[in-house]
């Protein structure tokens, strides 16, 4: 086997191997470098002869008995050291667990990573770094920091996790739907960096859309039934369908309106679409996520912008101030109404969002701003709100954007 | 584990409220207080005079200085302390959620370093 296919294996069963081991030995730290010892074994024999049948069973395996070398080795725990092997050694006998148990260790790990005791980049970057299995350079080039800086927050998160008691469990049935929508903010959180980066030169990051979307797919699994998890995947699938036409070769923004809609990925629009309609089908009321993926639908299934269901976009958004009400969704709705009603009416709605002082400081006010003056043809106001856009962003295209929407006014 | 909770309140605020809020406040914390104490959650516990009656002691260079106040002035002192045994952070702040000033101030939840013999 080669080294590349080894590798492969790794990134597939490391989340879920750190998940088992976790909980076996009690200790992230230990887990994870027991775990490194175990890839490091693995390594050198699976490119010799054949990868075992259960390479995931094998790795926890390996990786436990590095554990008990490990604690053995460290002679300042000699006080708990007998109590610890025997955790470990008591754990491993229910090493061949049925599915379900390593499927709860898998949960026990995303809500651990994901616990409100943390910071939201905390949160996402150590679920990144554990359930996703990324390196600490990628992990730290994601959020363009420094590598120190990021391998300085997750030795903290997780000395805080052992410090502070952080328990490794999925919590109980009363505290577990506002829990569940926390995993879910961390995992829209990771797609929409991915969506549409924050800073930089580039306008997507294909990669953390992947990794979101594999997380939403693992969550929809573990917890079955639950519409805010579809309502989530569904949601982040059918955004990411578009990805092909969002920009030319160049790297510059395609808007919407502008799109070649054969671009579009039509399987992962299908799968986005069933995903909506389970979503919406889950008894409760209405969930944000699977309201979004709804607009996010109709998008998808529009012939053309022009021929959008414009009045039920709009209406979906009223549907969402309802249950999740924020400026931002207020922006949006502005927006889509700009469509049926026109961008008079959309703008006296925007104007009257920022005299509250509800959207201080979030940048795609002025853009919005900015349209809909361009379309009302009131072009020095357009130009001004452009620039006020550009000032916002730290995002190379969008900036090119407003520039190229400023040089189209003047022709 | 064991944690500290501490209560964090804006005293200048606190110090306006009327009696029958006072008193009814002095209730919910007596009834609290109980609770925990039934639980096994309960260490110890105690309420601070004002942070008018703090004193500052410092030492620098073997010669000790103290100051009249707090060590920090903030928009909410320190007014009060739980010392209590939970099972873990979650169980933690379920506990400091129930301490009646969540709801006008802020309680900080912090593990207490325990040395191994």
């Amino acid at each position: 086997m080669t080294p590349g296919e080894i590798d492969k294996i790794f990134r597939d069963e490391a989340g879920r191997a750190l998940a088992t081991l976790i909980r076996l030995v009690g200790d992230f730290d230990l887990a994870e470098d027991a775990l490194q010892d175990a890839f490091a074994v693995a390594l050198e024999r699976w490119a010799a002869c054949e990868v075992p049948d259960n390479p995931r069973a094998w790795l926890v395996n390996v990786a436990r008995h590095k554990a008990i070398d490990r604690v053995r080795r460290q002679a300042i725990f000699r006080g708990k050291q007998q109590v610890l092997l025997h955790e470990i050694e008591l754990n491993a006998q229910t090493v061949d667990e049925p599915a379900t148990m390593l499927d709860d260790d898998m949960l026990r790990l995303i809500f651990t990573c994901c616990h409100p005791a943390f910071a939201p980049e905390v949160r996402v970057a150590l679920t990144l770094r554990t359930v996703c299995g990324l390196s600490t350079t990628q992990v730290a080039r994601a959020f363009l920091v420094g590598e120190e800086a990021m391998a300085q927050r997750l030795v903290r998160a997780k000395q805080k996790i052992r410090l502070a008691g952080i328990p490794y469990e999925v919590p109980e049935r009363d505290t577990l739907a506002p829990r569940l929508d926390g995993v879910l903010a961390v995992i829209y959180l990771v797609f929409t960096e991915g969506y549409v980066a924050t800073e930089g030169a580039d306008l997507m990051r294909p990669d953390l859309a992947a990794e979101a979307i594999r997380l939403g797919r693992l969550l929809d699994r573990l917890m079955p039934d639950r519409g805010g998890i579809k309502g989530l995947l569904a949601l982040m699938l059918l955004h990411d369908a578009r990805r092909a036409g969002r920009e030319t070769a160049a790297g510059d923004i395609v808007l919407l309106e502008e799109q070649d809609r054969m671009l579009w990925d039509r399987g992962q629009i299908e799968e986005g679409l069933r995903l909506v309609e389970d979503a919406l089908r889950v008894p409760g009321r209405p969930q944000p996520y699977a309201v979004q993926a709804a607009i996010a639908a109709l998008h998808a299934r529009a012939p053309s912008f022009e021929q959008t269901d414009w009045r039920q976009i709009a209406g979906l958004y009223e549907v969402l101030l309802r249950i999740s009400p924020s400026p931002v969704i207020e922006l949006n709705h502005a927006a889509a109404l700009s469509m049926v009603d026109g961008p008079a009416r959309a703008l006296d709605l925007v104007d009257a969002i920022s005299a509250r002082g509800g959207l201080r400081g979030y940048e795609l006010l002025p853009a919005v701003r900015a349209d809909l003056l361009r379309r009302m043809g009131r072009k020095d106001e357009a130009c001004e709100a452009y620039h006020a856009a550009t000032a916002a962003t730290q995002l190379e295209p969008l900036r090119r954007l407003y520039a190229r929407r400023v040089r189209e006014m003047d022709n | 584990m064991q944690y500290l909770l501490m209560i964090y309140q804006n005293e200048a605020e606190y110090a306006k409220i009327d009696t029958g809020t006072s008193q009814k406040m002095s209730a919910e914390y007596e009834a609290f207080t109980q609770s925990i104490i039934r639980n096994g959650n309960f260490k110890a516990g105690d309420r601070l005079r004002p942070t008018t009656t703090a004193t500052t002691v410092r030492v620098r260079d073997g010669k000790m200085l103290t100051t009249d106040g707090p060590f920090a002035e903030t928009r909410e002192q320190l007014g009060g302390y739980y010392l209590i045994e939970a099972k873990d952070l979650d169980a933690a702040i379920e506990i400091a959620a129930r301490i009646p000033s969540a709801r006008v101030g802020s309680i900080e939840v912090r593990p207490i370093w325990v040395y191994d013999k």
